[in-house]
């Protein structure tokens, strides 16, 4: 390697600030959704990096399906706090009077009406015409053809056959009114850069993705962590202390957890390379049908 | 990819210090494309337990490849692609070995594909071109070699799969080279490289294979990881485009951008494009600290020693090392709209952080991909390539293609759809200035009404102005002509085109055979009027100081050039400060030699409209009160 050639994350994150800035240049009224896991953390510091020594001008928004961790919400507020960040947190306020859950309405609903309608709730209340998230191509299938700048119509929806073609690091950033743009920067990231990453710039993360004792119920052959008492009495009266982590973090009665010791990230990454399942079949909702990314991505979700 | 020679936090160490390689890969099912690349991500261990088992699944139910595993299925991402058979977009796949990172964009190889190709290819280092050994070079491989060279990318590895097939035969081999060869000395692609392979089997995919032999060079992925590609930047020709104005507070405003080429260096003399102003660079800005210098493609902000007024889509560059700024340039375009071009259209063309206005004048020829042959044609289609002329609304700061892809490249957006409809590679060649305009249907039917091909907003954005009459109005020496000649010249300072039109000029020429009787007045007005109307339609202000002397006059003046650009201003000075002013003709009118003098046995009508009163003795501040009044209705400067 001569003097002027990066090494392949530094030419990650170069490209990845190179989209953020895009993104407040071209747009009047963007933000970042910010889900507080691993990705959406280092997508946020790049945000950071990008308009450094600057504030970054643009909000956070976290959509809160009011069943994440708690750890996680703890998170949030802290960073957000102590990064100067201006953060919504949105939820589906109908949705949650009506007391809908993962553990009474099953997943499929709970993800539609706190996840899905949520966001595009969020979206339209305070008319973001381009909003940031932290996916990656190489996570799931349909994602890996996705552009960078991916063009939604005024109801949210993502065309898979009907994309704009995004050429060199140029960015279509046209819409009409009431149309937005779904932006990932870390498209190109995968989840060793991720982690490589988080050590190298010593991110904040969530605590839940280190090993440790936690109480666990064995649900459908997932590890289901006891977070809160809103978890039928029969489910945790079984829970035992078992150590582990999460390999991804959600709503905690959807989010399997993985027997593990890596209590740092050197052994987490150890861990990864030779656990042999994929990262998104801890995240139980991707279990529903077959190409239900695709089918969600469709409806609005991320 | 194994841990258990290193310790975790050597390997960690290790691999962060790796580089990344984009390639392209294009072609279809048929040609094991999707197979070569499953197998690659297969053999170098990317594929985790619950995929592989996916997979079986898969390959039994829809897969292509009998009792074996499918490994195109682990491409074919979307659904109803996968039911079809057919990879259709592009797909991002990502693999790494202990010595790089790879990013495959995968495209679709048929004719159809064409804009998804281009599309994956633009950002590649690399492409892998694959023949069938059974097939030799067919025109697909033709099309795929040229796009590749199309889009500058500068090395090519031509995968000979299905080996296997052919016996791993060498003299099938050489054939197929020799043939390659041949047809791609047509085309300028710096380094070509063959190597024999069976995706499906295997062979010289990561390992060398012991089926052939005769074959010394590197197994494809062993290529891959060797291949030198961080020279292919441009580090020579510092391009600096300016994305965002980075203003925290203000003390601080620093110039962000990602370099596009060359290296800039704290101390740097630097010129500002398009202002032509010159600054050093005071600082290089990151979040991890101060830089001594950056390069391509480094995302960094800049500071200068000077305030100068710097806005996105600027350039900073080295004095001695310009792009060429033009309006006009000729350039590859590839059409990747459903939509037909049209020539009438004003796209939006969004270039190095600059986003303006853009025609398409002239296509001097459609590209045959297949046969590489040239033709003219009167509009693209989808997937059609060719070279056109394109002349923007403000100039771009460019350099060809071939030389700098960053500042090279471009894309025209659909003002109304909003579509990406098409891309282009600018050419290394001057335009030829006196290249005819062509002529569209609806430039057919503006002739054809008399109207000029020059539309009034284009126009105005050129001059930054309106071309509108300001009228001053007031008695004979009253000291509207001094104002107006004042104005004249303040205009013609300030960069606007402004005319004067004089009232004594006039009667000496055009309006010579007309006196001062009431009649003769209002028709030299009428004349006086309809000049200002053209010069006013050709986007110039006039400047006209007239008597004007009463309401139903002014309104006819009005009339003819446009109650909107017609500005009434009146020159407020009593009897008195006019006689003394210029007492000449005042002596004549008052001693009966002169006749119909306004004032003396001429009724002056005071304007009740005015939109701005004067007082004589003021004329400096009139003339800042004049420009204020412009400036707030947006005649000049526009912008």
């Amino acid at each position: 390697m001569n003097e002027y050639s990066l090494t392949n994350l530094r030419e990650l994150e170069a490209e990845a600030i190179h989209i953020i800035r895009e993104v407040a240049a071209e747009f009047e009224n963007p933000v970042m959704l910010y889900s507080i896991g691993k990705d959406s953390s280092v997508m946020v510091r790049l945000a950071e990096k990008a308009f450094y020594p600057g504030k970054v001008p643009f909000p956070l928004m976290h959509i809160d399906s009011k069943w994440k961790f708690k750890e996680m919400i703890e998170f949030r507020d802290n960073y957000a706090k102590e990064n100067n960040w201006d953060l919504i947190v949105h939820y589906n306020q109908e949705g949650f009077e009506s007391g809908v859950g993962p553990f009474t309405h099953g997943s499929k609903v709970h993800t539609d009406i706190m996840k899905t309608q949520a966001l595009l709730q969020g979206l339209n209340k305070y008319k973001f015409d381009a909003a940031f998230g932290g996916a990656r191509r190489d996570e799931e299938k349909s994602r890996a053809k996705e552009r960078i700048f991916s063009f939604r119509d005024r109801y949210h929806q993502w065309d898979p056959k009907n994309q704009r073609p995004e050429l060199w690091n140029i960015y279509n950033a046209k819409v009409h009114k009431g149309e937005s743009i779904r932006v990932f920067p870390i498209s190109n990231w995968t989840e060793l850069d991720i982690w490589q990453y988080i050590r190298l710039e010593n991110i904040p993360i969530v605590p839940l993705y280190y090993a440790k004792e936690r109480p666990i119920v064995e649900m459908d052959g997932s590890l289901i962590m006891v977070d809160d008492e809103r978890m039928p009495q029969e489910l945790r009266d079984k829970a035992k202390m078992r150590k582990v982590r999460f390999r991804t973090l959600g709503c905690y009665p959807l989010t399997g957890a993985i027997d593990s010791d890596a209590d740092t990230i050197e052994k987490i990454v150890e861990e990864m390379m030779t656990v042999t399942v994929s990262e998104r079949t801890t995240r139980v909702i991707d279990f529903d049908q077959e190409a239900s990314m695709e089918q969600k991505k469709r409806e609005g979700y991320f | 990819m194994t841990t258990d020679k290193l310790n975790i936090q050597e390997f960690l160490d290790q691999d962060q210090k790796k580089d990344l390689l984009r390639l392209l890969t294009a072609g279809s099912v048929d040609d094991g494309k999707s197979t070569l690349i499953g197998r690659l991500m297969f053999d170098s261990k990317m594929l985790y337990e619950d995929q592989l088992a996916a997979l079986e699944r898969d390959s039994k139910r829809v897969g292509h490849a009998g009792e074996d595993i499918d490994y195109a299925l682990l491409l074919d991402g979307l659904k109803a692609e996968r039911e079809q058979g057919i990879t259709i977009d592009v797909a991002y796949r990502y693999f790494s070995t202990a010595k790089r990172k790879f990013i495959i964009a995968d495209t679709p190889g048929h004719e159809q594909y064409t804009r998804n190709m281009i599309t994956g290819g633009s950002t590649a280092n690399l492409a892998i071109i694959l023949i069938d050994a059974r097939h030799g070079v067919i025109t697909q491989t033709r099309r795929h070699t040229y796009l590749a060279n199309l889009l500058g990318i500068k090395h090519v590895v031509v995968a000979i799969n299905k080996m296997d097939l052919v016996d791993f035969s060498q003299k099938r081999f050489e054939e197929i080279k020799n043939e390659y060869a041949a047809f791609v000395t047509q085309l300028d692609v710096p380094d070509v490289n063959f190597i024999p392979l069976s995706a499906l089997k295997g062979d010289n995919v990561v390992e060398t294979s012991d089926k052939m032999p005769w074959y010394h060079g590197p197994s494809l992925l062993e290529f891959l990881e060797n291949v030198h590609v961080s020279s292919d930047r441009n580090f020579d020709d510092l391009r600096y485009p300016v994305q965002y104005v980075l203003r925290p507070d203000t003390k601080f405003r620093g110039f962000s951008t990602s370099v596009a080429s060359g290296i800039i260096k704290k101390g740097d003399e630097v010129m500002v494009l398009p202002s032509l102003k010159k600054s050093k660079v005071k600082s290089i800005i990151t979040y991890d600290g101060e830089l001594d210098y950056a390069f391509p493609p480094q995302s960094v902000t800049v500071t200068l020693e000077h305030e100068i007024d710097i806005s996105r889509g600027d350039m900073l560059v080295h004095p001695d090392n310009l792009p060429r700024v033009e309006r006009q340039f000729e350039a590859m375009l590839v059409w990747m709209d459903e939509k037909d071009m049209n020539l009438s259209t004003q796209f939006y063309i969004k270039h190095a952080n600059n986003t303006t206005k853009a025609r398409i004048d002239d296509i001097r020829y459609k590209v045959d991909v297949n046969t590489l042959e040239k033709s003219n044609i009167e509009k693209f289609k989808l997937n059609e390539i060719g070279r056109v002329v394109i002349t923007t609304t403000k100039p771009l700061f460019f350099d060809p293609y071939k030389k700098n892809k960053q500042t090279g490249s471009f894309i025209l957006i659909d003002p109304v759809t909003h579509n990406t409809c098409a891309v282009g590679m600018i050419i290394d060649k001057l335009s030829s200035k006196n290249l005819p305009s062509r002529i569209t249907d609806t430039d057919k039917e503006r002739i054809a009404a008399g109207k000029s091909l020059i539309k009034s907003d284009e126009r105005q954005q050129k001059l930054n102005q309106k071309g509108e009459t300001i009228w001053i109005t007031g008695l004979h020496g009253s000291g509207k002509n001094e104002l107006a000649f004042s104005l004249e010249r303040k205009l013609f300072d300030e960069g606007a085109s402004a005319v004067l039109i004089d009232g004594s000029s006039l009667r000496s020429g055009l309006s010579r055979e007309l006196d001062y009787s009431p009649a003769d007045r209002a028709e030299h007005l009428r004349r006086v009027a309809h000049i200002c109307k053209m010069l006013n339609d050709q986007g110039v202000i006039t400047i006209c100081s007239f008597i004007s002397r009463n309401e139903s006059l002014r309104e006819q003046v009005a009339e003819v050039i446009g109650k909107d650009r017609f500005h009434l201003f009146y020159m407020d000075a009593s009897l008195e400060f006019c006689k003394e002013n210029k007492p000449e003709l005042y002596v004549k009118a008052e001693n009966g030699e002169v006749e119909n003098l306004p004032g003396v046995d001429l009724e002056y009508e005071v304007p009740q409209n005015a939109k701005l009163v004067f007082k004589p003795e003021e004329n400096e501040n009139n003339l800042d009160a004049i420009l204020d009044y412009l400036a707030n209705n947006k005649v000049f400067p526009i912008h």
